[in-house]
């Protein structure tokens, strides 16, 4: 086997040579005939888990796995990858399945959202919309949102398939009788298409009103729990609340220090000993973009005592 | 107990529930109607297939033989053959079931409030004010201080997580509930006030109750008719008073006599 390393530029890079000795993109033909069936079955239940064969795949459980054999089974000739990891193109997991599949698949990749045909992604969804032309694969570690309320499998299951999501509602009341507002952050349970409550993957919810009648194809891919499910396009994502408690994302007082964006989710980066913060955007690549457009933020001035706030939080930014 | 007018079709009736455990028998070719209103016992000795029969009839267990026809507010059905989300609708709205043991009952990692929420969330109630008000009047109506709704069960003691499993089972406003062994694993003054509460609340909301115990004097106190069981079998039916003044069948003679007298 030739080894080879094709050094690529991450934005709009080269296509590398394939690998010898690997079928395209790792997957053998019948492993991603089988998931593309599982796909095609996911998109026609929006929100419903649908099991699969999941295979080994070269990294662990955790990094991946679900997300990246979505991605070898759809990956064509012509695709163009972009991979994100918490928002950024540059982390260890995005620079590695990256790399993966332009050795795999001698698949273009890039870190502009707008050029990408299917983005892998941890944790975001890109601030840019997508459109009608992409497909977002979403890794997710547990699929079913009831696991930590109601353990029973089977039970879920029947939960599920009778649509009794009244639980997942003692879930929210227990958060807001202990904080006074339903606290959970992250992974926010959604409702899809008025049927399935579906786990929208460890993504903040600032990110759940994007789901909503998005434009692009979504997918959602866990490895280890062998679930595939998907949102069709253009399809309803309610985020789940109660009416005296309505859902209502994160804001912050504070515009990214690099580029001054104020309607971005944003990374609190600690800058030195004496605790000195800085907030910037969490997607590289919306603020790559918007400083390169001469967006600037007030990079000198760290913020000393960041509080973020949920809900009010007028943010003045350039 | 009133009757009514509308009182003339039993509420619950059973025709013939056998439960077979392979070649083993649960219970077998149990007969007996409901009215509305009522509170039956059914009592006899620990493998006597009293539990086997209250799962059979409150729909948690397939029996092997016989139907469960059950006057429900939309019509009668057939608990045995009722389509899954019927049943299970049936099931948490107009019934409700008290277990022996209330880690079986109630979600002990979930708040007082929140157990006693859940029924009304999951038949559609989304405003978390009218459930925590509703929470809070039932903590009141089973005698919770109302400071111990935001506490897991886990902090309750054993009587009042027993009385947290009836609120949690009442505040949709059952017809029929059903209880297996409610007051057994409590000392005596608590079981004494557990009778109270229940006895009030039978009356109060004209409810309907199918009670499994082996405890004479609980029944005695509550139930208006007894089904005295024995090896999986009804050896003797009918008014409490009657079965236990004047026992017929040697068993229930035998169970009977070995009250302790004080």
């Amino acid at each position: 086997m030739k080894k080879q390393f094709n050094r690529q530029s991450e934005t709009g890079g080269g296509r590398s040579s394939v690998m010898e000795g690997y079928n395209f993109a790792y997957l053998d033909e019948q492993t991603k005939r089988m998931i593309r069936r599982t796909i095609l079955k996911a998109v026609a239940i929006p929100g419903y888990q649908v099991p699969f064969g999941s295979r080994e795949m070269p990294l662990p459980y955790g990094w991946g796995t679900g997300g990246i054999q979505i991605t070898a089974s759809l990956i064509g000739s012509e695709d163009i990858l972009k991979v994100i990891d918490q928002g950024a193109d540059d982390t260890t997991n995005a620079v590695s399945i990256r790399r993966f599949f332009s050795r795999t698949a001698g698949a273009l990749t890039t870190t502009r959202t707008r050029e990408a045909t299917i983005i892998q992604t941890r944790h975001r969804i890109p601030e840019t919309h997508l459109t009608k032309d992409q497909i977002i694969v979403y890794q997710v570690p547990i699929p079913e949102p009831l696991r930590f309320i109601e353990p029973r499998a089977k039970e879920v299951c029947r939960m599920h398939a009778l649509k009794e999501y009244g639980i997942m509602f003692v879930k929210l009341y227990e958060d807001i009788s202990r904080h006074g507002r339903i606290a959970k952050a992250f992974d926010y349970p959604v409702l899809v298409n008025d049927r399935y409550v579906m786990s929208p993957s460890p993504i903040p919810k600032f990110d759940n009103p994007k789901m909503d009648r998005m434009p692009a194809l979504q997918l959602f891919g866990a490895g280890r729990e062998k679930r595939i499910y998907a949102v069709p396009p253009y399809t309803k994502v309610k985020s789940l609340d109660f009416e005296d408690y309505p859902f209502e994302v994160e804001r912050w007082p504070h515009c990214c220090a690099l580029c001054g964006s104020g309607n971005s989710y944003l990374d609190e980066i600690i800058m030195d000993d004496r605790g000195s913060k800085m907030f910037i955007c969490s997607d590289t690549n919306h603020c790559n973009e918007r400083v390169a457009r001469g967006h600037k933020g007030n990079q000198e001035e760290p913020v000393e005592k960041a509080q973020i706030s949920i809900g009010t939080g007028a943010r003045k930014c350039a | 107990m009133c009757i009514k007018d509308s009182d003339h079709i039993p509420l619950l009736k059973v025709k013939s529930i056998s439960r077979y455990y392979g070649r083993r028998i649960g219970c077998r070719g149990i007969e007996f109607e409901l009215w509305p209103g009522e509170v039956l016992g059914i009592v006899g000795e620990s493998g006597s297939g009293k539990t086997t029969l209250l799962n059979c009839i409150s729909g948690q267990l397939e029996p092997s033989e016989g139907a469960v026809w059950y006057a429900s507010n939309g019509g009668v059905i057939d608990m045995c053959v009722a389509p899954e989300p019927q049943k299970r609708l049936v099931m948490r709205t107009e019934m409700g079931t008290v277990y022996q043991n209330p880690r079986d009952g109630l979600r002990m990692h979930v708040s007082a409030g929140g157990n006693i929420g859940e029924r009304l969330m999951a038949n559609g109630l989304r405003h978390y004010g009218q459930v925590r008000r509703k929470a809070l009047n039932w903590l009141e109506k089973v005698e919770i201080d109302s400071e111990r709704i935001d506490d897991t069960p886990t902090t309750f003691s054993g009587g009042m997580q027993q009385r947290l499993q009836i609120a949690r089972n009442l505040v949709t406003g059952p017809r029929l509930i059903f209880m297996d062994e409610p007051t057994s694993g409590l000392d005596v003054s608590v079981q004494a006030r557990l009778l109270d509460l229940l006895k009030s609340l039978v009356t109060e909301l004209d409810l309907s109750m199918v009670m499994v115990t082996h405890d004479l004097a609980v029944t005695r106190l509550l139930a208006h008719r007894l089904i005295v069981m024995k090896g999986g079998k009804a050896v003797e039916s009918g008014l409490t008073d009657q079965v236990l003044d004047d026992p017929q069948h040697p068993y229930t003679q035998l169970l009977v006599s070995s009250i302790l007298q004080p």
